[in-house]
C-alpha cells in the first residue's frame, strides 16, 4: 500500500468506522448512566436540585484552596494540557474544517504558528503528568493499564500532528495519515476508557451538586 | 540516417556547430535543474551517445501530454525530435499513417532490438480490450508486444503512470497503468495532468544522457518530483501563520493567502510546478489563485474532491455520526430495558445482593 | 504549412524577455536573494584572481522577484564587451561593468529566453572557437583552396 492509498483509507472508510464507534459508544454509555436511574429520595427537599447541580457543573472546575496546596503540580499541569488540547483541537483551522464537515458550520481559528507553540506546551504538560504519575508513590500505586493507555492515545495525536505540520521524520502524506490514524485510535477507545469523562463528568458533577442542593447544602 | 553515428557526429553533419551544441547542453542542464558544473558532463555524454530509437504509443489518452511536450521551450521539440532521439513512431506528429506507419514501427523495433525506448501516454483498458485499439490491435497487445524488445519505458502523464482519469471511480473500461501490465522492464513515471513540458523533455534528455534516473517509491524521477508543491510554495508563509482564503476571489484570495481551505492538495503532491512553473516560468495554478489538484499523484480524481480540504474526511461524517447516535440510542434503550427487567425480577424475588454478587471483595 | 503568426500578449509584471524565475514570489514579494547572489559573485571573482578558478551561476535556479532581477542587471551594468551569437537562436554574451563577470543570455529560434548564466572567468567557454568546428573549417578551407582558380 502506498502512502497515498494509506491516506485515502484513513480519510475514508477508517474515519467512518471510528465515527460510528465513537458516537454509538458514547450514546450507549450516557444512556446507560441515565437509565440506571436514581433511588427516590424520600426525605423532604430543603433546596433546589437543579440549581445545586448546575452550579457545581461549573464551579467544580475551580480547585479549592486545600486541593491546590496539596497537589498544585497535578492541578496546574492538568489545566495547561486541557486548555492546550482545547486550542489545538478546536482553534486550529485544518481541524475546524473537519468539524465544519461534520456539523455544517465552522468558526474562526487562531494563527497557526500560535497553535504550534501551544501544541508544544501541551506535549510538555502531558509529559510532566506522566513523569509525576510514575514518580509519586501514591499515584504509581493507584495507576492501572487504562490510565497509561488513556495518556498514550491522548499525547499521540498531538505529537503526530506537530510532526505532520512540520513535515518531519517521514514523507508528508504518511505523516498526515499516521496523525489521522492516531486520532481514529483515540476516537475508537474513547467510549471504553476513562476518556469518556469528557462527556460523563458533567453528569457526575450535576449529580454531586444535586444531592447537596436537595439537602440545602452548598457542595 | 545512420544509426551508428553519435549524436555529436550527426549534429555536425547537419551543420550544427559544437558551439550550438554547447548552448543546447547549457540550456538543457538548466531545465533539468542540474548545476552548471554538469554542463561539460552532459556535453561529453551526448557527444558520444547514439541516437536511440523512440517509439511513442498513445493509448487511452486525451493527447494533452503530447500537446504539453510540443509547448516545451528549452530543448525545442525540433532539437529533440531530429537531433537527440529518432522518433520512429508517433500518431499525432508523424506524417505516415496506416500500414506504412505500422511497418515503420515494426522495422524500428526489429532493427533496435533491446535498445529502443518506449514512451507511453494514456492508460490501457483491460475491461474489454476492444475499448481502445490501433489498427484493430488492442492497446494491451500492442504494449506487451512493443515492451518485449525495449530498453526502458517512460510513462508520460498520470494516465500512463497510474491510470489517470479513466481509472477514476468506477473505472468503466478497467483502465490500468503501464506498470500494472509490465514488470520486467525499467519504467520511469512522469506523471502530471499534463506533466510540465520542461519536465517531459528534461526526463528524456536525463535518461539519454545518464541512463535511468533515481526514482522515488512511485517511480518518478527525484530530480523533478522530489519536492512537494507545499515545500516550495510562495504562499507558504500564509499557511504557517494560518491566513487562508475562504472563497474564490474574496479578500484573502486577492491578498494571495493560502488556498488550503479551498482544497489545495499541495501538501501531499510532488511535482515541479512551484519551481519550474508553467508557460516558461510564467505561473502555476496556485499563483493563478486555484488550489493544486494533486494531478501528479495516483487517484487524484478520487482524492475526496478538488475543493475539499485535505484535513477533511472524505465521507459524509455528519450523517454517519447522526445514524451512529441513533443506533446507540436504540442499543442503549434495549440494553437498559434488559437491565431494568433483570432488576425488577430480582426485586420481585426479594433477593439480597451480597458483596460477592458485586464482584468485589478479596 | 504556413507558420502561424505569433501574437504578443502582455502578461502583467513580466515581459517576453523576462527570465523565468523558479519559486518566484508574486511581484510584490522580494526574496532577499539579491545581496547573497552578489556575495557569491564577489567570492567567485576573488577565487578567479587568486588561483584562476572559474565559476558559473545558473540564474534560473535562484528565486528572485522581477524587481530584484531588474536591480541585479542595473547593478552589474554594461562593460566594454558585447558579443552576439547566432547559434540555435540568438545569444548575448556581455562583460558586465565588473570585468571578469560575464552575463550570458540564451534565446531559442522563437526568441524565447531559455537560459541565463553569470560566468566569472576570463572569457565564457561558448565564445571560444571549438576544436571540432575548426577541424571542419580546415576541411572546408582545403576544399576551397583545391579549386582556387574557380572559387577564390
Amino acid at each position: 500500500m502506498t502512502d497515498v492509498d494509506f491516506l485515502m483509507w484513513v480519510r475514508g472508510p477508517a474515519f467512518n468506522v471510528a465515527t460510528v464507534i465513537l458516537c454509538a459508544g458514547i450514546v450507549v454509555r450516557i444512556l446507560g448512566i441515565f437509565l440506571m436511574g436514581r433511588k427516590p429520595n424520600l426525605a423532604e427537599a430543603r433546596g433546589s436540585e437543579m440549581v445545586g447541580g448546575l452550579r457545581t457543573m461549573l464551579h467544580r472546575s475551580i480547585p479549592d484552596a486545600g486541593t491546590f496546596k496539596r497537589s498544585s503540580l497535578t492541578v496546574i499541569s492538568g489545566w495547561v494540557f486541557h486548555l492546550g488540547l482545547f486550542v489545538v483541537i478546536f482553534l486550529f483551522v485544518p481541524h475546524i474544517l473537519v468539524f465544519e464537515q461534520a456539523l455544517g458550520f465552522g468558526w474562526p481559528g487562531l494563527p497557526s504558528n500560535i497553535v504550534d507553540a501551544i501544541a508544544v506546551i501541551t506535549i510538555i504538560a502531558l509529559l510532566v503528568k506522566l513523569i509525576h504519575r510514575l514518580r509519586d508513590p501514591v499515584l504509581r500505586m493507584l495507576s492501572e493499564f487504562g490510565d497509561y493507555l488513556s495518556w498514550f492515545v491522548t499525547i499521540l495525536p498531538v505529537v503526530t500532528g506537530w510532526l505532520a505540520f512540520h513535515r518531519l521524520g517521514a514523507p508528508p502524506p504518511a505523516l498526515i495519515a499516521i496523525h489521522i490514524l492516531s486520532v481514529e485510535l483515540l476516537m475508537v477507545l474513547f467510549p471504553f476508557t476513562k476518556l469518556s469523562h469528557a462527556f460523563t463528568l458533567w453528569i457526575a458533577r450535576w449529580y454531586n451538586g444535586a444531592i447537596s442542593g436537595y439537602r440545602g447544602v452548598r457542595s | 540516417m545512420n544509426k551508428d553515428q553519435t549524436i555529436g557526429e550527426i549534429l555536425r553533419s547537419k551543420g550544427i556547430s559544437r558551439r550550438s551544441f554547447l548552448k543546447f547542453c547549457a540550456t538543457t542542464a538548466s531545465v533539468m535543474a542540474l548545476p552548471p558544473a554538469m554542463i561539460p558532463v552532459i556535453a561529453e555524454a551526448l557527444e558520444k551517445a547514439r541516437r536511440p530509437s523512440v517509439i511513442w504509443l498513445s493509448f487511452q489518452e486525451c493527447t494533452g501530454c503530447t500537446e504539453s511536450l510540443t509547448r516545451s521551450y528549452g530543448a525545442t521539440i525540433e532539437d529533440l525530435i531530429f537531433n537527440v532521439i529518432s522518433l520512429d513512431y508517433h500518431h499525432t506528429l508523424q506524417a505516415a499513417s496506416g500500414e506504412a506507419a505500422e511497418a515503420a514501427r515494426a522495422a524500428a523495433m526489429a532493427e533496435n532490438e533491446g535498445k529502443y525506448l518506449v514512451i507511453v501516454d494514456g492508460s490501457i483498458p483491460t475491461g474489454n480490450p476492444g475499448y481502445s485499439t490501433i489498427a484493430g490491435v488492442s492497446n494491451v497487445d500492442i504494449l506487451k508486444e512493443t515492451a518485449k524488445g525495449a530498453a526502458a519505458i517512460v510513462s508520460i502523464g498520470t494516465c500512463a503512470s497510474y491510470g489517470g482519469i479513466p481509472h477514476a471511480d468506477p473505472n468503466p473500461t478497467g483502465a490500468v497503468s503501464v506498470s500494472d501490465l509490465i514488470n520486467d522492464k525499467p519504467i520511469i513515471n512522469v506523471p502530471g495532468c499534463p506533466p510540465i513540458p520542461a519536465v517531459i523533455t528534461g526526463v528524456l534528455v536525463q535518461f539519454l544522457t545518464f541512463g535511468l534516473p533515481e526514482l522515488d517509491d512511485l517511480g518518478r524521477p527525484k530530480a523533478f518530483y522530489g519536492q512537494s508543491i507545499h515545500d516550495r510554495c510562495y504562499r507558504r508563509p500564509f499557511y504557517d501563520k494560518g491566513l487562508f482564503a475562504e472563497s474564490f476571489d474574496d479578500e484573502g484570495a486577492r491578498k494571495g493567502w493560502c488556498l488550503y481551505k479551498l482544497g489545495c492538495k499541495g501538501p501531499t503532491t510532488y511535482n515541479a510546478c512551484a519551481t519550474t512553473k508553467w508557460n516558461d516560468g510564467t505561473s502555476f495554478p496556485i499563483e493563478a489563485g486555484h488550489p493544486c489538484l494533486g494531478c501528479s499523484e495516483p487517484d487524484f480524481w478520487d482524492g475526496g474532491g478538488f475543493y475539499k480540504a485535505l484535513s477533511k474526511p472524505t465521507g459524509d461524517i455528519g450523517k454517519t455520526a447522526i445514524y451512529a447516535a441513533g443506533a446507540g440510542l436504540l442499543a442503549g434503550a434495549a440494553i437498559g430495558g434488559v437491565m431494568h427487567a433483570r432488576k425488577q425480577a430480582a426485586v420481585h424475588k426479594h433477593q439480597r445482593a451480597t458483596i460477592d454478587d458485586l464482584g468485589e471483595g478479596s | 504549412m504556413e507558420k502561424i503568426e505569433a501574437v504578443s500578449i502582455t502578461v502583467e509584471g513580466r515581459g517576453a524577455s523576462h527570465a523565468p524565475s523558479p519559486g518566484c514570489s508574486s511581484p510584490s514579494m522580494p526574496t532577499g536573494n539579491l545581496v547573497p547572489l552578489l556575495y557569491e559573485i564577489r567570492h567567485a571573482l576573488k577565487r578567479w584572481l587568486d588561483d584562476g578558478q572559474t565559476h558559473v551561476i545558473d540564474l534560473r535556479t535562484i528565486p528572485m522577484s522581477p524587481d530584484e532581477e531588474r536591480r541585479l542587471l542595473e547593478v552589474l551594468g554594461d562593460g566594454e564587451v558585447r558579443a552576439g551569437l547566432a547559434a540555435l537562436g540568438s545569444s548575448d554574451v556581455t562583460e558586465t561593468g565588473f570585468p571578469g563577470v560575464w552575463l550570458v543570455t540564451h534565446r531559442n529560434h522563437d526568441d524565447v529566453l531559455v537560459g541565463r548564466f553569470i560566468e566569472v572567468c576570463q572569457i565564457p567557454e561558448i565564445l571560444k572557437s571549438q576544436a571540432e568546428d575548426a577541424a571542419a573549417a580546415l576541411q572546408r578551407l582545403d576544399d576551397l583552396l583545391a579549386n582556387a582558380e574557380t572559387t577564390v
